[in-house]
């Protein structure tokens, strides 16, 4: 692996791999443990931080949210894929770990406006998650922690678990990183397209990644390769519908598209293929990425009404309107007499109710296959608008094993001695399925400080 | 703008923020306020994951930067005066100022200034400026609050909630933290020089109207002694025009680049700069007014003084009166909306 022209750095205690959340909650608490700290980021100054740069809260036990209703909650998402043991280690330090990101300048805010159901569960920061982060950056740059940016690792010199040194590519230079510990908080791999074309096939071309273009999974396939014991499913990912016109990468949360329910869906050729009033919104929205996924193209599209208008928060992407179903279907570029048909047939069995889109209302289909269980009004008052749809993936389940000390558990079972995980790449031993708004950044929090202490103290 | 209202991650760093979310499509007036309520902190930058160089490159503040001074443009009076936007057209009108005090002033000692330049000179010119500026203000004012339709009802307290927000500057205050000017790093720098400069500026107009109520309704002649009100209040009030700005001149070349509007330079150095000179030239006056240097000094420092009065209505002095109208505005939609 090491060439003669390869750099070497000194030799640290403590090697950080990634820049995220995990990964600063990691390096600063092994810096505060007495270790000396290397953090190499793949992503260069500006796009540092990983998917912690999107995101907005962490969900944490309070006195009116206590240890039983979060771990309720969990159960209720995962459908039992976790492990208890670990997810309340992450349920319990999440008030402390409050105390701490505070120590470490991450200031908090109310509730933001549209999300009001979170206020007595999630911590929102100020700011958002690059604020978030730059704070972490802040208090790593005034602690004198070192970072590399630009520099990804690309090879893993660790027999039999134990790690040596790392290979990174710094600005096309080979770099060799030594280090006594190390702790990797790299993310998944949602980037990387030809690793979703494995579970989901060529359709994971039209894929959209509303998350950091940088998390390509490349950590994750070392530690597999290197014998780490896997965790998770392989071929699933965290996908929900979002505005087709949304950027190949990095769209983040104004790509959301909250319209689905308060009107219909179809797919390319103008036929709908799901309840969209199933469930609430909050607990059905994460289906529908894979449910477009299914759709030829890889594409759909929400038909709504202009009575439904400002019931919703604003997307970004204004909606493709016109006066007639007719012409929508043109503009959406649908065939016009199947959208026509489908609306139809949709309006005529759409039952009397008293509508209420905030609770399971008994607005009804009846002789429709697929149904619409609620919300269901007839699409008949003009300007009518559509919206088209595509997979946004969010974040992969596939991880390493790791231990309550946050040690990287490999496939015989002993843990390694002096490597760690933390955040999204172990997030799946207590995450298997699912998803619990903020709950990402608990696990990242509370496991990468976890990992920052055991692998300063293994360094020593 | 449509980026941040489905984002809304800065919802709680300031007041545009939230008046941005009372509104969700934007009028020209809309952005007009939305500018004049924005303190240029730059926290919103570096805090949103779509700035440059993300593909979306938002970038609030230098977009509302850009907006803000075209609205000076717009309400200034008379219509269509220019806002100034290059420094040399002020030092040119101090140049000539300065030439015509400095030969219509004669040579004299022993401190007298009205012995230099009558008392009556010296009222005429500054009461007429005076005069034309606040109506020059007024009409400006009046441009700004009528220039969007819906009008809130008025209410004393909020009144009293924007006053507080003006001389305590607390959306620079970032709850304590300090904006992010001149960097990325929280600082309360910028706050606190601004504050020298207002409160030096407000000190030295206490100064000269404890002065003319002296020569008016007493009788009592300038120069006054050195422990006398207006000597005091002038002489603190110029260190902070010296303080002041000096501090808000370092911080601003010191200032990250991707977030100014370069075409703004002209206009905020020579404000900077006229407010220096004459916290320097008074100072440079009180100290020397004994020596026979007086005479020319004080053409020098009623020069510097006279083109600051005239920049007034077309400078940057009028971020002051947008921005207080413009948090007049906020709070008064706060109020109405919390008692609805």
């Amino acid at each position: 692996m090491k060439t003669p022209s390869t750099e070497e750095t000194p030799f640290y205690d403590v090697l950080v791999v990634g820049g995220g959340n995990a990964a600063l909650c990691a390096a600063l608490t092994a810096n505060e443990c007495g270790a000396r700290v290397l953090v190499v980021e793949a992503a260069p100054v500006d796009f540092r931080g990983g998917n912690s740069r999107h995101t907005r809260n962490m969900r944490s036990m309070t006195d009116s949210y206590g240890e039983e209703e979060y771990w309720t909650d969990l159960l209720r998402v995962t459908g039992g894929q976790t492990d208890e043991h670990l997810a309340r280690i992450a349920i319990r330090s999440s008030p402390e770990s409050r105390v701490w990101m505070k120590d470490h300048g991450v200031r908090f805010q109310p509730a933001l406006g549209g999300t009001l159901h979170l206020g007595h569960t999630n911590a929102f920061f100020l700011g958002g998650g690059k604020a978030l982060m730059n704070s972490y950056y802040e208090a790593a740059r005034k602690r004198g922690i070192e970072i590399l940016y630009n520099t990804e690792v690309v090879a893993l010199n660790m027999p039999g678990g134990a790690f040596q040194s790392a290979t990174a590519m710094v600005n096309g230079r080979s770099v060799e990183l030594r280090a006594k510990t190390v702790v990797f908080a790299a993310g998944g791999f949602e980037a990387n397209i030809e690793w979703l074309k494995e579970a989901w096939g060529e359709a994971a071309e039209n894929f959209l990644i509303r998350g950091t273009p940088y998390n390509n999974g490349r950590v994750l396939k070392m530690l597999l390769d290197q014998g780490a014991e896997r965790v998770g499913d392989p071929k699933q990912c965290h996908a929900v519908a979002i505005d087709g016109r949304a950027p190949k990468f990095d769209g983040g949360i104004i790509t959301r598209l909250d319209c689905l329910p308060l009107g219909i869906v179809v797919n390319r050729e103008g036929v709908r293929f799901y309840d969209e009033g199933e469930d609430l919104w909050p607990k059905r929205y994460a289906i529908w990425g894979r449910l477009v996924a299914e759709q030829q193209g890889q594409i759909a599209f929400s038909i709504i009404d202009s009575k439904v208008v400002g019931r919703f928060m604003p997307s970004v992407f204004p909606a493709i309107k016109a006066n007639s179903i007719r012409e929508l279907a043109a503009a959406l570029g649908l065939p016009a007499e199947t959208v026509e048909m489908t609306i139809r047939r949709f309006n005529e069995s759409v039952k009397p109710g008293h509508f209420d889109h905030n609770m399971l209302d008994d607005c009804r289909t009846e002789g429709l296959t697929p149904p619409k269980s609620h919300w269901a009004q007839a699409i008949d008052t003009p300007p009518f608008l559509g919206y088209p749809l595509r997979p946004g993936i969010t974040f992969t389940y596939l991880g390493v094993k790791v231990n309550d000390t946050a040690n990287i558990v490999m496939r015989d079972g002993t843990p390694g001695r002096n490597i760690f995980a933390a955040g999204e790449l172990m997030a799946g031993n207590i995450l298997g399925k699912g998803y619990l708004a903020g709950f990402g950044m608990t696990i990242g929090t509370v496991f990468g400080r976890i990992a920052g202490r055991q692998a300063a103290l293994a360094a020593n | 703008m449509t980026i941040c209202n489905s984002c809304r991650y800065c919802e709680g760093f300031c007041a545009v923020f939230p008046a941005m979310e009372r509104r969700l499509q934007f009028s020209e007036a809309d952005l007009n306020y939305l500018a004049n309520l924005c303190h240029n902190c730059s926290e919103c930058f570096y805090a949103c994951q779509y700035a440059p160089p993300h593909e979306f490159a938002v970038n609030v503040p230098k977009v509302l930067a850009e907006i803000r001074v075209n609205s000076y443009n717009k309400y200034s009076w008379p219509r269509g005066t220019a806002i100034i936007r290059s420094g040399w057209v002020v030092i040119v009108l101090f140049a000539v100022l300065a030439a015509f005090a400095l030969a219509f002033t004669p040579q004299t000692s022993g401190g007298d200034f009205y012995a230099a330049i009558p008392h009556g000179v010296m009222v005429g010119i500054f009461g007429v400026a005076g005069f034309l500026v606040l109506v020059s203000w007024g009409f400006g004012l009046a441009r700004f609050w009528n220039e969007e339709q819906k009008k809130p009802r008025m209410r004393g307290r909020a009144f009293l909630d924007a006053l507080q927000d003006v001389l305590k500057l607390s959306n620079l205050s970032s709850h304590g933290a300090g904006c992010t000017y001149p960097d990325a790093h929280h600082s309360q720098a910028r706050r606190v020089f601004h504050h020298f400069t207002f409160y030096g500026f407000m000190l030295c107009f206490a100064s000269t109207s404890v002065a003319a109520i002296y020569d008016n309704f007493f009788g009592w002649k300038a120069p006054y002694a050195y422990f006398s009100v207006p000597v005091v209040l002038g002489a603190v009030g110029g260190i902070g025009l010296i303080a002041g700005p000096l501090g808000l001149l370092t911080l601003k070349m010191r200032r990250d680049r991707r977030i100014v509007d370069p075409q703004q330079d002209g206009m905020d150095l020579s404000f900077i700069g006229l407010l220096l000179a004459s916290g320097i030239t008074g100072l440079a006056l009180m100290i020397l007014r004994g020596t026979p240097a007086m005479s020319s000094l004080l053409a020098i420092h009623l020069a510097v003084v006279l083109a600051l009065f005239v920049t007034l209505p077309f400078g940057k002095f009028v971020h002051g009166i947008y921005r207080s109208a413009a948090l007049f505005r906020n709070a008064l939609e706060q109020r109405s909306r919390d008692q609805r």
